[in-house]
């Protein structure tokens, strides 16, 4: 890829694990998080797919985290279900070590933020991808620019499905 | 990699629960997408056809509003005229019905499911059941209806020519007799805002919260007749119950609306607005709109609009930051301000007065309450009709609207601790309310012969009772904001059940929805209030829909007794299985 004008080299691209300045080893990333909304599972095939691939290339935990009123749903009819479709939903993307975490939200559409970034600081994650805009219903700041204000995870927002 | 799949985050699990097996997916009938930068997921066709409806009566109010406030005004007089037995009959099933559940087995069940937890402290919960329920009501009614029984009562019984009663006092009134007057004015007041009310809100909160969080419907109206209507629910006998719903809470908010902007306004008018202005006396409220010259009562437009965007804009703010960070904490705040005033007065008036009347107004409750719900053979027609059927058919008509806030915040509870909660708690906390805020009125009146609350207009006399007591301005003030806040707390939560409903049930849709609920409503009451007649009259039209939801709340009885004794038996079976 061709460097902008005036851009130095002046590191080389670590590989994880990498060692520090004392030479101890680093990792780069050891928690991701990922949010997933299962009404629109089709809409984040890109950024499940990013988030699987950062998990195995840094060799860091991946968690599912997904957020439900106590109230049924278009995607379950109680929290249980829930967490039992998100746990299928963490199988069926291929890979057996993905966690799921499931917030219970007395208003989601207003409290999502808030629990995402309650979310982050319990499972100590430092990087949180997500798929942007999804599902654009909400018309105000995006919940990856909010996470990103609150919490001290790096954010990672993947466009496209 | 070994599987570590877990899952967290849940407080406890749900535990057994007999779900209703239905093919229905929640949202299968809703329509998606986007306007400019702003998302929408609605019901089709509820939201579309409740949307238009109220519309169509806004307008037609507006348009010829002789002929729709004759016929709202018609359509009223009839319902509680002929229909005043069936109210009555009606409120005193659901308190019985209520209190049989209490005490018999199917109490024990879980609202949520045998192991959940309740979602909201009893502070929270009981802050909210009161700001939804009836909060503006016991500011508006608190001081003038035990008076108003009380004189009325006091003033004994009269017959016109026909034979027929023409007093307002409640049963054989109490002629010249002032203690037995008071102990019947208040036992007729409470029984008007005690376990009647309550109970009529509890049915429907139960029925509800049951088939959300037991059978997994969609919380939204129709999921309580699933018992009885079958798949039917998801067709037009839904749509036309949820739009009836959405109608009923809409119009009662905006009528309310603008009512509460009335006492509000008169209260500002007369705190800092009224006197007159060549004496020099006229506050700054009358200068900047021009109103009241020594009535105290606000007869200005400007005023009111400027409340009612004022109340909106704060209902607005308030359902932005959802259930936990708006409506639950104005609901508190309110809570925490009542209880203020309510010690205040209580502690400045004659205080162990005030408390024997307490203790005496619930023996006069207990001893009246047969005879005031008895639905036939009465001779207090006007009390009857003019008050009781007209409480009834208001409390009914508002019952979807409370009820489903309440179911909202309700999981986790026992059916048990929910009737106890919903229905014995607040009817005493109302007893309370009344006996000091009515009682101080009435003491007012008969030690003191302070004669300025009976002569005030109804939405002055709470004011003009806190005049004869010390720090009025003061306490004028923090009722104003009392009614204020209460009625933001109305809105928001109205707003949200709203939007609920015309979503299909689903609590997670987009927030550009409740924005549109709330601004709407605050823009239906300003229009209707600045058309002369037009919140009465539709007011009148609202409280007519409390006819057929009467019809809806038996059924919601037999729909509960169904679903409760079908969730038990599976939940003593869970163990088995």
């Amino acid at each position: 890829m061709r460097r902008p004008k005036g851009c130095k080299r002046s590191f080389k691209l670590a590989r994880p694990p990498f060692n520090d300045e004392r030479g101890n080893i680093k990792t780069v990333f050891t928690h991701l998080m990922m949010p997933i909304d299962l009404a629109h599972t089709d809409q984040q095939v890109r950024a499940t797919a990013v988030a699987h691939d950062m998990a195995r290339h840094y060799g860091a935990r991946l968690t599912f985290v997904g957020v439900t009123p106590a109230e049924p749903t278009s995607v379950a009819r109680t929290p249980k279900e829930f967490a039992e479709k998100l746990s299928a939903f963490a199988h069926a993307s291929g890979d057996d070590a993905i966690a799921t975490h499931v917030v219970q939200a007395h208003d989601p559409t207003v409290d999502m933020d808030r629990h995402l970034t309650d979310a982050v600081g319990e499972l100590k994650a430092d990087l949180v991808v997500m798929a942007s805009h999804i599902p654009q219903k909400f018309g105000f700041a995006s919940h990856g620019g909010r996470l990103a204000t609150h919490t001290s995870a790096s954010i990672l927002l993947v466009r496209g499905t | 990699m070994t599987d570590t799949s877990s899952s967290q985050g849940i407080p406890e699990p749900e535990g057994h629960s007999d779900l209703i097996d239905t093919e229905y997916e929640i949202g299968q009938s809703n329509v998606d997408g986007n306007v400019g930068p702003f998302g929408f997921d609605i019901h089709n066709p509820v939201f579309l056809i409740s949307g238009l409806t109220i519309m169509a009566f806004v307008f037609y109010t507006l348009a010829l509003p002789d002929q729709s406030g004759a016929m709202f005004s018609a359509m009223f007089t009839f319902v509680t005229t002929t229909f005043d037995w069936f109210f009555l009959s009606v409120g005193n099933i659901v308190v019985l019905f209520c209190l049989a559940l209490i005490v018999l087995p199917v109490g024990s069940v879980r609202l949520g499911g045998v192991d959940a937890t309740p979602d909201y402290s009893y502070v929270g919960w009981f802050a909210m059941l009161f700001a939804a329920g009836m909060g503006i009501g016991l500011m508006f009614y608190g001081v003038s209806e035990p008076m108003s029984h009380f004189s009325s009562a006091l003033g004994g019984t009269a017959v016109g020519e026909d034979g027929l009663r023409t007093d307002w006092a409640p049963l054989g009134g109490a002629a010249g007799n002032e203690a037995e007057a008071i102990r019947l004015g208040m036992a007729a007041t409470i029984y008007h805002w005690g376990l009647h009310p309550w109970a009529m809100y509890a049915v429907v909160a139960l029925a509800l919260a049951l088939f959300t969080y037991n059978k997994g419907l969609p919380l939204t109206i129709r999921s309580a007749f699933y018992p009885l209507l079958g798949e039917r629910v998801w067709g037009w006998p839904g749509h036309i119950i949820d739009i009836l719903a959405v109608f009923a809470t809409l119009f009662g908010l905006a009528t309310s609306l603008g009512f509460g902007a009335t006492q509000a306004a008169s209260g500002l008018t007369l705190l800092f607005g009224s006197g007159v202005a060549e004496e020099g006396t006229r506050g700054f409220l009358g200068f900047a709109f021009g109103n009241t010259e020594g009535s105290g009562v606000a007869d200005s437009g400007g005023l009111l609009v400027l409340l009612i965007t004022v109340i909106t804009a704060i209902a607005l703010i308030s359902v932005l930051r959802g259930l936990d960070g708006g409506v639950k904490i104005l609901s508190e705040i309110n809570m925490g301000l009542a209880i203020l005033l309510l010690g205040f007065v209580l502690f400045v008036a004659p205080t162990m007065d005030i408390l024997r009347g307490f203790i005496s107004a619930l023996g006069a409750y207990l001893e009246y309450l047969p005879a005031l719900a008895n639905p036939f053979g009465r001779e207090d027609t006007n009390f009857v009709q003019g008050w009781t059927a007209f409480y009834w058919a208001w409390w009914i008509s508002w019952s979807p609207f409370v009820g489903m806030f309440i179911a909202r915040v309700s999981r986790g509870r026992t059916v048990r601790e929910f009737l106890i909660c919903v229905l014995l708690i607040p009817s005493l906390v109302c007893v309370l309310w009344m006996s000091v805020f009515g009682g101080t009125a009435i003491q007012q009146f008969v030690q003191d012969g302070y004669t300025a609350v009976v002569g005030a207009p109804l939405e002055l006399k709470l004011f003009e009772m806190l005049a004869a007591l010390p720090l009025a301005s003061i306490t004028s003030l923090v009722g104003i904001i009392l009614v204020i806040v209460f009625f933001v707390t109305s809105s928001d939560s109205g707003s949200l059940v709203i939007d609920t409903i015309t979503a299909g049930g689903k609590v997670d849709a987009p927030m550009p929805q409740r924005v549109f609920w709330c601004t709407f409503e605050g823009a239906v009451a300003i229009v209707l209030l600045l058309s002369a007649g037009g919140l009465a009259s539709l007011q009148s039209m609202v409280i007519s829909t409390g006819l057929p939801f009467a019809v809806v709340l038996l059924a919601l009885c037999v729909c509960i007794w169904m679903g409760l004794r079908t969730e038990r038996a599976a939940v003593k079976a869970a163990p088995a299985e």
